[in-house]
């Protein structure tokens, strides 16, 4: 394969990864790792480098489409950057000590789990507004819009969040990923926060996390500029395009088989990881 | 109150969305130039040595670009994208100490420390 036609390749694999993410919500960035590694035999670290730059840009690029619909809350996403910060910080110092296969072990189970959050129903639990002592301190709480007003929202077990919110930036570090489930697990189940606030407001907080962790990477030679080039264009052009189009796909047929690639992707990456082969 | 949020939001929005399309034109002239300029197999990933010392820092970066190098180019893209989110703790902050909400003025700073913490790896 020449230079060309590998760049070619990745270009169009990381374009169907942004496409597929932003159709489904589950983001594209938790299959770039797989495809690099699994696919084009790419050592993890420079796959997981590559990927984190097209998180960032994923993030920043969707910003704008987000804020104006008004469902993100913005001091609820500072507050808990706050821990999606360090848990970054330590998950990027760890992927410089820990054995390439245990990486990819746990970038197993994390691809696994994306998976079967996706099966789980997204009802949209109306907002909590049983008042909260530390969130009301903090001022943890909003409106969105709803047909005929808005409704409002406090946040709940904050400790609770927060430290998911860690653990989440740690994984985000750890394997250059943006870990958007685990940040809406923390907001939407364990905050009580409503589903839609939880997504958006996890979305702009992706960007900000993966950007505490990419200093570190880049210091380590870990973003290989020839190879980041087709990741990042091809995972933003996609993800644009996905989120013009979402409006008009039916999604449920695409999301199972998506979820159905994620399982695949993930089986075979435990496998490589317990066999050495990371 | 609720509005100049919102307007504030916005802002920041179409600010990073700026600078991620800056950032891809950025990285896709830097790619176009090294893919005209290589021959040959692919490069081969499969064993992990880290990218050259000049592609990590801002100054081996810069120095690079001055020497027409392609791979440079791309690392100049990918440092804007970087800085994105970055500037958007900042504006943030910013929007935050407009509306005398000291508060949340802090916590900003302290994301923005953290932040900093991480890009000071790579001076």
């Amino acid at each position: 394969m020449t230079t060309v036609e590998f760049s070619g390749l990745i270009f169009l694999s990381s374009l169907a990864a942004g496409l597929l993410g932003a159709l489904t919500g589950l983001g594209g960035g938790v299959v770039i790792v797989p495809v690099l590694t699994l696919l084009f035999h790419v050592d993890i670290r420079y796959a997981i480098g590559a990927s984190l730059v097209s998180v960032i840009a994923t993030s920043s690029g969707a910003a704008a489409a987000y804020v104006r619909e008004g469902y993100s809350n913005v001091r609820i996403g500072m507050f808990l950057e706050i821990a999606t910060t360090l848990g970054a910080v330590l998950g990027a110092w760890l992927t410089t000590r820990v054995p390439t296969n245990t990486i990819g072990f746990i970038f197993a189970l994390v691809l696994l789990y994306s998976a079967v959050a996706s099966w789980r129903k997204k009802e949209s639990h109306t907002g909590n507004t049983r008042p909260n002592k530390l969130a009301e301190r903090l001022r943890l709480r909003g409106s969105f819009p709803v047909v005929g007003g808005k409704e409002e929202y406090v946040a709940q077990h904050v400790p609770a969040g927060f430290g998911l919110m860690f653990s989440a930036g740690t994984l985000s570090g750890l394997l250059g990923i943006g870990s958007g489930a685990v940040k809406v697990l923390a907001m939407d189940q364990a905050m009580g926060l409503p589903f839609k606030v939880s997504t958006t407001t996890s979305n702009f907080m992706i960007g900000v996390t993966a950007a505490a962790s990419a200093g570190i990477y880049l210091s380590r030679g870990y973003i290989a500029p020839e190879l980041a080039m087709p990741v990042m264009l091809g995972v933003l052009a996609g993800s644009l395009a996905g989120a013009k189009i979402l409006v008009h796909a039916r999604v449920n047929t695409l999301r199972l088989l998506f979820a159905l690639v994620i399982v695949a992707l993930g089986v075979e990456m435990l496998l490589n990881s317990v066999a050495g082969r990371l | 109150m609720r509005v100049t949020d919102e307007k504030l939001d916005i802002a920041i929005g179409r600010t990073l969305q700026g600078g991620v399309l800056l950032a891809a034109l950025i990285v896709l002239i830097g790619g176009v130039m090294y893919l005209l300029g290589v021959s040959g197999p692919r490069p081969d990933y499969s064993h992990f040595h880290g990218v050259p010392e000049h592609l990590r820092t801002p100054s081996g970066i810069w120095h690079g670009i001055i020497h027409g190098d392609p791979e440079s180019i791309v690392q100049l893209g990918l440092l804007v994208l970087i800085a994105t989110p970055v500037v958007r703790v900042i504006l943030a902050g910013i929007g935050f100490l407009m509306e005398r909400d000291r508060l949340y003025f802090w916590v900003s700073a302290i994301v923005l420390a953290v932040l900093c913490y991480s890009l000071w790896h790579i001076r």
